[in-house]
């Protein structure tokens, strides 16, 4: 079996997000992990490694500092890992980011495609069934459990009042929870085994199958009105209203919200 | 010449910081207050790879180095020496003899297990009237050629790992010869020895000041017969082995130190920011400031010491003739004496509350004592240094 793991490399929400004048994150001043959905999606090709004995393969699109992420994943047990990386694909939002890896990925071969359900930075848990699309795939959100049997993969899905029980043939797409798992620790020889193997680097001109028209900064429909750190949810709001007024207010708000 | 980690060294301390902050700073209390051997750790620590840093893939090891071996060592101490020691222990005075003077059987039988961490191991020199002085060691080894097993007598006390170690290395004596000056002269091996071997049984478990999770055994021998083939070395070169090993033990025990003295520092940096006196944090203070200056300025000096003492250590591993008897004494001598300081200090500027367990610090400067003290008290560190200065 051979599985591929999309990886990303987050900064670190935990200690505080910071902000560039211009509302973009100020990537730099914050530490870099590997986001922890993404991580869970890993811990569970690990797994099926261990049971059936898969290849994983990690893929991540990103600076070329995101190679640390990728070593990370091979100290954990990933067998290769791919970096695509180039000046052309900068600037993706979540449209250009799936359109160009999922070109990166129909370069491999695959049973199965494993990604975070979404990325602590950009919260938006559009990339993997995009992914999904672009691929033809059938796609398996909000994975909570995940087991293999025979050509199907048998995935317990996250509702928001119940789980669904799915049992899908691969290939196929799956989004991981973290609560999927406890991802395992790198191990020291895993880490020096990581530094002393290969990570193929792709650019733009690796990628075949790819429109230009979906890549990069200009490839990005997504227009970023304002980006903030996570706003803690208050009780909500209250309004005695009759149904027509009532209908009007909450058409405005959502509007004005941006929701619709 | 370079200061900072390699990619690979600092990938293994976010590893082994991880691991730390996760797995073993939680128990560090409980661990102390109860006197409880963390069997628990261990095992996770066994899991995760972390007892056979430095040993090749093919005996089981995870076929890193030394200097990511006595950084794990010192993130463990940082959360909890009691932990930091374990693996100490086990590493540098185990696992490294046999790999330096096994035979290939000694290797697969024992190596290899001891650095899948599947077996936990100590080593056993000390005995009531034998610490610095090792021609005071009491504990004698006969051959029975017919039986093809060595008999051992005698006893050992101090032992680290004691009773939860599975693999013991044992020195006795096993020869008297007479010098140039017709003086009666022990000559010792080194042995391997299994737990539960018949003959082999544990005496107290100490009560101590400070690493109080670390079991510390007295070991009897009563007629315990091991194989022929459990002899490590060459029959008569058991002193040798016994300082090659205490040599490298000494790194690990710098690291522990080093790692406490870390350890007290953060907090007491965490505490000086938080506490307020006369209106404002003691950290605005002068004195604080000035403190905390000299502790970290040692600390990293100490830190220097310790990593030169593990690389010079690894170059000997890869096969250069190199000795590291005086870079691991410096380290040691150097290390446990910041520690000693930089944990004073650190209840000093915790004030009333450095006094109270909760605290930590209070832990932390017990368990530096004892880095003055095992594998070498600072004065036989400072014989070692001088010898060689001398010489």
């Amino acid at each position: 079996m051979k599985i591929i793991v999309c990886i990303k490399q987050v900064p670190d929400t935990k200690g505080g997000v910071s902000f560039n004048p211009d509302g973009t994150l100020n990537r730099a001043a914050m530490l870099a992990i590997m986001n922890p959905d993404d991580k869970a999606g890993l811990e569970a090709a690990l797994r099926l490694k261990d049971q059936y004995g898969a290849e994983v393969t990690v893929i991540t699109m990103g600076l070329p500092k995101a190679d640390e992420v990728l070593r990370e994943a091979m100290a954990m047990g990933a067998d290769k890992a791919i970096l695509v990386t180039d000046r052309r694909l900068g600037g993706a939002d979540t449209w250009a980011t799936s359109s160009t890896i999922a070109a990166a990925i129909k370069n491999l071969e695959y049973d199965l495609v494993i990604t975070g359900r979404q990325a602590i930075d950009g919260d938006t848990a559009q990339v993997g069934p995009q992914i999904a699309e672009h691929l033809k795939l059938p796609v398996i959100s909000y994975a909570e459990e995940l087991k293999v049997e025979g050509d199907s993969v048998i995935v317990k899905r996250q509702y928001e009042d119940r789980y669904h029980m799915l049992k899908v043939k691969m290939p196929c797409l799956v989004t991981a929870l973290a609560e999927l798992n406890d991802p395992r620790y790198m191990t020291p020889g895993g880490i020096f085994d990581a530094y002393d193997k290969e990570v193929t680097v792709w650019g733009r001109d690796d990628l075949k199958d790819l429109d230009d028209a979906n890549i990069g900064l200009a490839g990005s429909p997504t227009k970023i009105a304002k980006a903030s750190d996570k706003v803690k949810k208050g009780a909500g709001e209250k309004k005695v209203l009759d149904p027509k007024e009532s209908v009007d207010y909450i058409m405005e708000k959502l509007t004005t919200t941006h929701v619709i | 010449m370079d200061f900072t980690f390699d990619k690979k060294h600092a990938m293994c301390q976010s590893l082994f910081k991880e691991f730390a902050e996760k797995e073993v700073a939680p128990l560090a209390i409980e661990t102390d207050e109860t006197e409880h051997f963390p069997e628990e750790t261990v095992k996770k620590m066994q899991k995760n790879g972390l007892m056979g840093i430095p040993v090749p893939k093919e005996y089981g090891g995870q076929g890193a180095d030394i200097l990511a071996y006595i950084n794990c060592v010192e993130e463990l101490s940082k959360a909890c020496a009691t932990t930091g020691v374990i693996l100490s222990g086990h590493t540098s005075l185990c696992v490294d003899p046999i790999q330096t003077y096994g035979t290939e059987e000694q290797k697969q039988k024992y190596l290899v297990p001891l650095a899948k961490g599947e077996k936990l191991g100590a080593f056993a020199l000390t005995e009531p009237m034998a610490g610095t002085d090792a021609q005071g060691v009491q504990t004698k080894a006969e051959l029975d050629e017919a039986a093809n097993e060595w008999i051992l007598n005698g006893s050992k006390c101090f032992i680290t790992n004691g009773f939860y170690a599975d693999i013991y290395i044992v020195i006795a004596y096993t020869d008297i010869v007479e010098d140039k000056k017709g003086r009666k002269q022990k000559r010792f091996s080194a042995f391997i020895v299994e737990k539960d071997t018949p003959g082999f049984t544990f005496g107290v478990k100490e009560k101590k000041m400070g690493i109080r999770g670390s079991a510390t055994y007295e070991l009897i021998f009563q007629d315990c017969r091991i194989p022929k083939d459990n002899l490590l070395g060459a029959r008569g070169k058991g002193f040798p082995i016994a300082m090659h090993t205490l040599d490298g033990g000494r790194i690990g025990i710098a690291a522990q130190a080093l790692g406490i003295a870390e350890g007290a520092l953060e907090k007491t940096i965490a505490y000086t920011k938080e506490r307020k006196q006369f209106g404002r944090t003691i950290a605005q203070q002068q004195n604080t400031q000035f403190q905390l200056a000299d502790m970290a300025t040692k600390v990293e000096a100490a830190k220097n010491l310790v990593y030169k003492a593990a690389m010079k250590k690894q170059e000997f591993m890869d096969g250069a003739k190199v000795s590291y008897s005086v870079e691991a004494a410096m380290a040691k001598l150097f290390a446990a004496e910041v520690a000693m300081e930089v944990t004073t200090k650190a209840v000093q500027l915790h004030g009333g509350y450095g006094y109270i367990r909760e605290y930590e610090v209070e832990r932390m400067m017990r368990d530096a004592k004892i880095t003055e003290i095992y594998e070498g008290t600072s004065e036989v560190q400072r014989m070692v240094i001088s010898g060689a200065l001398l010489k």
